[in-house]
């Protein structure tokens, strides 16, 4: 706790300040839930049980949200399966292995990491949706929106790696050199087990963002709303499905939407909070 | 001293938020007219004064602005609901919707029926219908695209008939899945697929029940699936609205609509 000299008037303008800020963040959140809460409420007592069918119908009144959760999770999964191996072992790699590029290449990667997601959406579909196509058609499909997603969170999950490692203590690395232990062994005995829990947490972190991600995953999905039984099958996330119905969508179509909204909250939330326990319990053990 | 100034900052802001926004006239609805609805209001900007703001957001948000209040005009691409009476509408324009495929495709024409049996699944095979031996991919719009709405009354279908292979949002999308899709059939504004074919696109427009899309076929009325453009309102019109509402109507813009492949309603 941080105590505040009244001497200063400059020091309690500031106080107020942080905390007028802090309020309002907390305010904003607090007030993003009320709306998605109190929209969502009459639809949820009416057709909350409806909610875990598969039938979304919203001209017919029938609003199951089983196969667009099920669409969010496999498509943010793959992508997670695919992207964060690569990062950790890129990220060891350039650290332990070839430090002389290791600064070119995550300037490079921090370069990626601002590239706009639409634009990784506009070359999905104009360069993978295509290819794909010319050996399983349609080419929009679960694969596609893993793959653009997935190239989406490697530059920020091989960065969040890196950091992690970087904070090690030197110690270990000395340490192992001491013991004359190999470097791949060091790496897999010592350094990643002991940074797992933060890179694991940045990964979680990761996982969140692919399954918020909205505008490239409805260029390259292929938006139909049905169970993801292949990998070349079309998917619709949720997320996608606000963004195409929103504008458009009127009366209890429009309330479903929000309570899909409240249902990404929720598992966000859920991923949140999974991360801190992870990194928490890195803490503890430091 | 710092807080006298944030105050009076405050103070202004709290006054221009009060100040009533009388010559601002403020238009919402359909993403198929707003484009149109953009050159028109810059126009009518420079003639009159009046300050216009157009923002796209599909016929739904027409509506509901339009109901609430929150714009002058809604801009809505099909005719009043009868659920929508409350509403008065405009007729400015028609437009026609379109069946695209890719112009490497060899097949040129389909009935009704055969497009009834593409969309429902019943047809997955573009051999059968005088193309080459592939799967077809199916284009569909969206829920709630007033483009949807048309097309499934035109064909007598519900929608949970339809077996997509790829749902899109604007006409726009639907016209790159089709011209990087050999075997891919899809249906969007026939003023969007005439102009992007114009402009090179890999794109056929396929007659229909023999009326070959064209927007002489849409002004004539033979095109079976046309729509009209629309801006409803609620209520009296303002002076501001009811002088917009004469100048996008005037004969003389009638170019401005066919650079934009609309028909102006004749008068």
């Amino acid at each position: 706790m941080i105590t505040i000299s009244s001497r200063f008037p400059a020091d309690s303008l500031l106080t107020w300040l942080l905390r007028l800020t802090g309020a309002a963040a907390v305010l904003v959140l607090g007030g993003i839930i009320a709306v998605l809460l109190i929209q969502s409420a009459p639809f949820l007592v009416e057709h909350g049980s409806a909610l875990w069918r598969n039938d979304w119908q919203p001209g017919q009144a029938r609003y199951g949200m089983a196969a667009m959760i099920a669409g969010s999770m496999v498509v943010s999964v793959l992508a997670l399966v695919i992207a964060g191996p690569l990062a950790v072992l890129l990220a060891a790699w350039l650290r332990y292995f070839a430090p002389l590029i290791r600064r070119p290449v995550l300037v490079l990667v921090e370069l990626m990491a601002g590239i706009p997601s639409v634009v990784y959406g506009l070359w999905g579909m104009l360069v993978l949706v295509p290819w794909i196509n010319q050996w399983a058609p349609p080419g929009a499909s679960w694969l596609a929106a893993s793959l653009v997603l997935a190239l989406m969170i490697l530059p920020l999950a091989l960065l969040v790696t890196d950091t992690a490692l970087g904070q090690l203590p030197a110690r270990y690395l000395q340490a192992g050199q001491a013991l004359s232990l190999s470097r791949v062994g060091m790496l897999r005995r010592v350094l990643l087990p002991q940074a797992g829990p933060a890179i694991v947490s940045g990964l979680v972190l990761q996982f969140g963002r692919a399954l918020g991600e909205t505008m490239a995953v409805l260029m390259v999905a292929g938006n139909v709303v049905q169970w993801p039984t292949s990998l070349f099958d079309p998917v619709r996330t949720l997320t996608a499905n606000i963004a195409l119905e929103m504008a458009y969508a009127t009366g209890d179509h429009r309330v479903a939407l929000f309570a899909s909204g409240l249902l990404l909250l929720l598992v966000t939330s859920v991923l949140l909070m999974l991360s801190w326990r992870l990194r928490g319990g890195r803490h503890e053990m430091a | 001293m710092q807080w006298k100034t944030l105050g009076s900052l405050l103070g202004v802001l709290w006054l221009a938020a009060c100040q009533p926004a009388s010559d601002k006239l403020v238009i919402t609805g359909s993403s198929t007219i707003s484009p149109l609805m953009a050159e028109l209001a810059e126009q009518f900007e420079a003639q009159s004064g009046i300050q216009v703001d157009v923002q796209s957001g599909g016929s739904g948000r027409g509506i509901s602005d339009a109901r609430q209040g929150l714009a002058d005009f809604g801009m809505v691409s099909r005719a009043l609901k009868t659920d929508e009476q409350d509403l008065t509408a405009h007729l400015i324009g028609r437009d026609g919707i379109a069946m695209i495929v890719n112009s490497a495709n060899p097949v040129t024409a389909l009935s009704d029926s055969q497009i009834v049996a593409i969309y429902t699944g019943e047809q997955e095979n573009w051999s059968t219908l005088g193309g080459s031996d592939a799967a077809i991919t199916v284009v569909h719009k969206a829920d709630g695209r007033s483009t949807q709405e048309l097309f499934l009354k035109h064909f007598g279908l519900n929608n949970d008939q339809v077996q997509p292979d790829m749902v899109i949002g604007e006409n726009q999308q639907g016209i790159k899945a089709v011209a990087s899709d050999v075997n891919a059939i899809g249906y969007v504004s026939i003023g969007s697929a005439i102009y992007e074919a114009d402009a090179g696109a890999p794109l056929r427009l396929l007659p229909l029940s023999g009326v070959p899309a064209t927007l002489k076929g849409v002004d004539q009325g033979h095109y079976p699936l046309s729509r009209e453009l629309n801006l409803v309102s609620q209520g009296e019109l303002s002076e501001a609205a009811r002088e917009l509402l004469d100048f996008i109507t005037d004969p003389a813009r009638a170019e401005t609509y066919h650079d934009y492949y609309f028909l102006p309603v004749s008068r």
